[in-house]
Parts: structure tokens; sequence; C-alpha cells
């Protein structure tokens, strides 16, 4: 027992692929095993780096102690910029990154007015997510943008490669961003500041760390990273819609708790919140194919998240207990 | 009497139309250990922030050997040698020792505008033996912080500063909350930094610590300077009573 507790300890998020794996085999004997057949999995490995991306920067900001809810909405906003652009004939390689530039300009002011004016940025990204979904909304005039099917480079973003055509190239976007920021949260000293800033605000100022500019910062690639997310929806999708991406932001926060991240900052991983999405999309796809009624889903997800909570605060007060008597 | 250290001459602080400091003027010498004492909103902690660079005078003016200084942030004064241990320590409770002993001055392998990969071997053998240094004995560095006890806690952090070779050390009330077991040994600290060539300011609510080992003790009251006397020069009770 206090071995298991002092591996959990120190990573929390093989909870979450422990559950992740017992997950997969109860779906795959439900589903007579379908579960985890090439088709089901290219469906799977298809949708999870949409989610995922946006489960990466929620993570490294939550762990930066700071929280967004606004990256449904610039999930939505990015393409559709994007989309906007090329429609007036500007080129792919413009339209691309002036959306992901929109995306890096609303991370910048959650963080410039969550820092200013020292409020919650629980309220700041609030408000961000109304806003940006209104901006999104009225730029499209109710009728999103027509592209024709060769404008968007699917061949770059979506195309299905590998043995049997088992994976989107989005897996490898996905893969890279996934080990960029882990090991900028890990090797680098930006990422010693951003878990000091998240983990004891006080000391990393004393330290003279700018948690200024670290938070804005991390607010800045948590945005992107939900921009860039959409931009690769769009691409598969093929049509830029100004719902997308609504829930998502719920759905990410969840991602990245069921990863073992703390709500109060400077605790958690990039490998735990990609874990989380990762069971999120298991869960919402499994039960399908085990035939039980879809509308169960929001109710395992939060039964789910719920529940990883209260065994994380659990198992971290059992394993203090177990230290004092050591 | 040598060329002192510090010298700050006429600071002055105003909270929001509170005076917390009202032209206070102070020579420390270099390898003295100073006690700083006074009751809760007598000034110490202005005078000590002002000092470590996590606030600014509105008026007045900083010497740090000689040379006028004017620090407008903690990595200042730390650069300058002038570092600082909290009552409610600078340490990340999340993170390992090795990363909180190198917050802000992580050792770097590569970098690129000051971000870059840091060099994790020399981070775990330099606290490893900047621990050992003052003679604080911990399983390993990659312990996390929250699992040390406050006296170890305090102790990783005056090793910090002892590895940045500090020049002067400010102590702000580094005894609360520890046994006293560990009081002793952070006093017992205070006492030898004159043999490392470290100036050190102790501020202290108890003046039994102060008189145990401070050469000199300024006693402050309403944002100024009530007393300032070599500690052979006076006694507990004569401080009681101007406070």
């Amino acid at each position: 027992m206090k071995r298991f507790l002092k591996i959990y300890l120190e990573k929390p998020e093989l909870a979450g692929l422990a559950f992740l794996v017992v997950l997969t085999l109860v779906f795959q004997v439900r589903s007579d095993g379908v579960f985890l057949n090439a088709q089901n999995l290219q469906g799977i490995l298809g949708l999870l780096p949409e989610m995922g991306l946006v489960a990466i920067g929620v993570t490294l900001l939550m762990i930066c102690g700071e929280f967004d809810l606004s990256v449904g909405s610039v999930f939505a906003l990015t393409p559709m910029l994007m989309a906007i652009l090329m429609e007036g004939g500007t080129p792919f390689i413009l339209a691309f990154p002036a959306g992901l530039a929109a995306a890096a300009a609303v991370g910048f002011a959650n963080g410039f007015l969550t820092i200013r004016f020292s409020i919650p940025s629980f309220i700041t990204t609030l408000g961000m997510l109304f806003v940006v979904r209104s901006i999104t909304v009225v730029v499209s005039g109710g009728f999103p943008p027509f592209l024709p099917a060769d404008a968007l480079p699917k061949w770059l973003f979506t195309v299905y490669v590998g043995p049997a055509g088992l994976f989107r190239l989005s897996v490898f976007w996905f893969l890279a961003v996934a080990i960029l920021v882990s090991l900028l949260l890990t090797r680098t000293n930006f990422g010693n500041w951003v878990r000091a800033t998240g983990g004891y605000l006080p000391a990393a100022q004393s330290m003279g760390i700018p948690t200024a500019r670290v938070k804005t910062a991390c607010f800045m690639i948590c945005s992107v990273l939900a921009g860039f997310a959409g931009t690769i929806q769009v691409i598969r999708l093929g049509a830029p819609l100004p719902s997308l991406g609504e829930g998502l932001e719920l759905q990410a926060v969840a991602a990245a708790v069921i990863g073992g991240t703390a709500l109060t900052g400077g605790i958690g991983t990039i490998f735990g919140g990609i874990i989380g999405a990762a069971l999120i999309r298991v869960i919402d796809n499994g039960l399908v194919l085990s035939q039980v009624d879809a509308n169960w889903f929001k109710m395992a997800i939060g039964f789910l998240t719920i529940f990883a909570v209260v065994a994380n605060s659990w198992l971290r007060k059992k394993a203090k207990s177990i230290k004092v008597e050591t | 009497m040598p060329e002192p250290i510090i010298q700050v001459g006429d600071l002055h602080k105003w909270y929001s139309g509170v005076h917390a400091l009202k032209g206070v003027s102070l020579d420390i010498y270099a390898n003295e250990a100073l006690g700083l004492i006074g009751d809760n909103g007598a000034g110490k902690s202005t005078l000590i922030n002002i000092l470590s660079g996590t606030q600014r005078q509105d008026d007045g003016w900083i010497r740090l050997e000689g040379q006028p200084v004017d620090f407008s942030n903690p990595r200042d004064a730390m650069e300058r040698g002038i570092e600082t241990i909290y009552q409610y320590n600078s340490m990340v409770p999340t993170m390992t020792i090795a990363r909180n002993v190198f917050i802000g001055r992580e050792p770097l392998k590569f970098s690129l505008f000051g971000i870059g990969v840091m060099d994790h071997k020399k981070m775990r053998d330099d606290s490893v033996s900047a621990i050992a240094d003052v003679d604080l004995h911990l399983r390993s560095p990659d312990a996390i912080v929250g699992e040390l006890s406050g006296g170890q806690r305090q102790g990783v952090a005056i090793a910090r500063a002892m590895h940045f070779k500090s020049k002067v050390m400010i102590l702000d009330e580094p005894t609360n909350h520890l046994s006293v077991k560990e009081t002793k040994k952070v006093i017992g600290f205070v006492r030898g930094l004159k043999d490392q060539g470290v100036t050190g300011i102790f501020i202290s609510h108890n003046m039994h610590q102060v008189f145990e080992c401070c050469d000199r003790v300024v006693a402050m009251a309403r944002g100024e300077i009530v007393m300032d006397k070599r500690i052979e020069e006076t006694s507990i009770e004569e401080v009681s009573e101007i406070l």
C-alpha cells in the first residue's frame, strides 16, 4: 500500500492511465471486439487530437494557477477568421497564422485583464467566452463562409496515413505539440517558473520570477493551442461553423482534472491532461459501441471528474498520514 | 569602525495615508549580526522589504558598499548579494528541493532569449552540497519541499542563500512556527554567519533570541528607530521598556 501510494503521489496520472486500460478492456468485451478494431481506432484517434490539444493548453495554464473558460469560443473564432480571410482571397499560408494571432490576442487579453485588475481568471475568461463567441457569430454573418473543397490543406493536417490508414496526420501534430509543451514544462527554466508561479505565488515573486509575464505567456499558449485545435477540426470538416467547440472548455478542464492536475495550481502533468482527454473520448465512443444510450455520456464524464478529484484528495491525505508514521 | 556595508538615509514610505517609515537612517557594518526588533506595525517589515527589493521607498537613499543602489525588484537585490529568508518562507511546497534552490536562477545548458534547458544534474548535485554546507541532512534533492518540516524548509532557504554567496542575509522572523530544537539551530546559524563573512539582519519578536545571536540591537516603533545599541551595552529589560 505504501509503495503504491508513493508511486501515485509522484505520478498521479498513472492512476488515470490504469483506468484507461481497464475501460478499454471493458468496452472491448462489451462491444464484442469492435472497440479495438482498426476502423473504430481510426475514429477515436481522428477526434482525439482536437480535444487533446485544447486539454494540453488548459492543463499548462492550470499548473500555472489560472483557468481558461474561453477556449471553446477561441476554438471557433480562429478557423472562422481564417476561413473569412481565405474567402476574400488570402492564401492559407497567411490566413492560418492570422487566425492563430487572433487566438494569441485573446489569450493576451485574458492574461492582461486578470493580472492588471487582479481578478479571478474564472471571471475574465467566462466573460471572454461570451465575447469571443459573439464576435465569431457576428463576423460569420450567420452564414459560414464557403470554401472550395481543395482550398484547405487536408494533406498537411487530416489525411489518413500509416498502416491501414490508421492515423490522421493531426495525431502527429498533436504528439509533437504534446512533447514540446511537456519538455517546456519539465526541462526548461520557464517550466520551473510556471510550477513556482502556480505552486506558491508569493515565493515565486520573492525569488524575482516575472510571474505576470509567465502567466500571460501561459494564457497565450493555451489560447493558441485551442485555436490550432479548432483549425484542425475545420480542415477535417471542410467548413467552419460559428457554434464549434461549445462546451469544450468544460471537457478540457475535466480532462486536466481527471489526469491529476490540481485546481489550486502547481501540480499536474501534460501527460495527465492527455490521459484525461483520451478517457473522455474513449468513454464517448465506448458507450455508443456498448449500445448504451448516448445521453449517458455527460453523466459518465461528470461522475468521473468528481471521482477523480475526490480520489486525489483522499489519497493525498492518506499518503500524508503514512509519512508521519515513518 | 570599518566602512558600512549598507547605509540607508532618510527613508520614507507611505501606505495610503499611513506614514509607515518616517525618515529612517541606519548604518549596517560588514560581518555584524544586527537584530531588528519592534512591535507589529513598527516599520520593520517595510524597511526589510525595501532592502530586499520587494517594495520601493517613497523618499530617501540606500548605499551598498558605498555605492548608491535602487532596487526595483527582488532580483536586483539578489544580484547585488542581498538574500532574504521570509517568515512564510520563500519555498514552493509542491516542488522538489533541487528545483526550489534554483528558482529564478536555474543553471542552463543553453538558452535563447533567457529561456533554456535546465541542467538537472548540476541542480541536484549543487543543492546536495549546498544543503550539506549548512549542516543539514536530507534524503534526496528530489524530495518535495512540502514533505519537509518547517525547520528543514528554513534550512533549505538558508542553504540557498549561502549557495549564491550572499553578502547580506536578511532573516525575517525565521523562527516563527519552528520547534524549540529547530529554533536553536537557526539561532546557531545566525551566530555563525560572521565566520562565513556574511552580514546578518535578524528580525524577531523574541528578544531572548536577538540577545542570543546578535552583536547589535536596533529597535523600531511607529516608523522610527527608537534605540540602537551594542548588545553588551544594553539589556532585555531596557529594550522592553523602550518598546
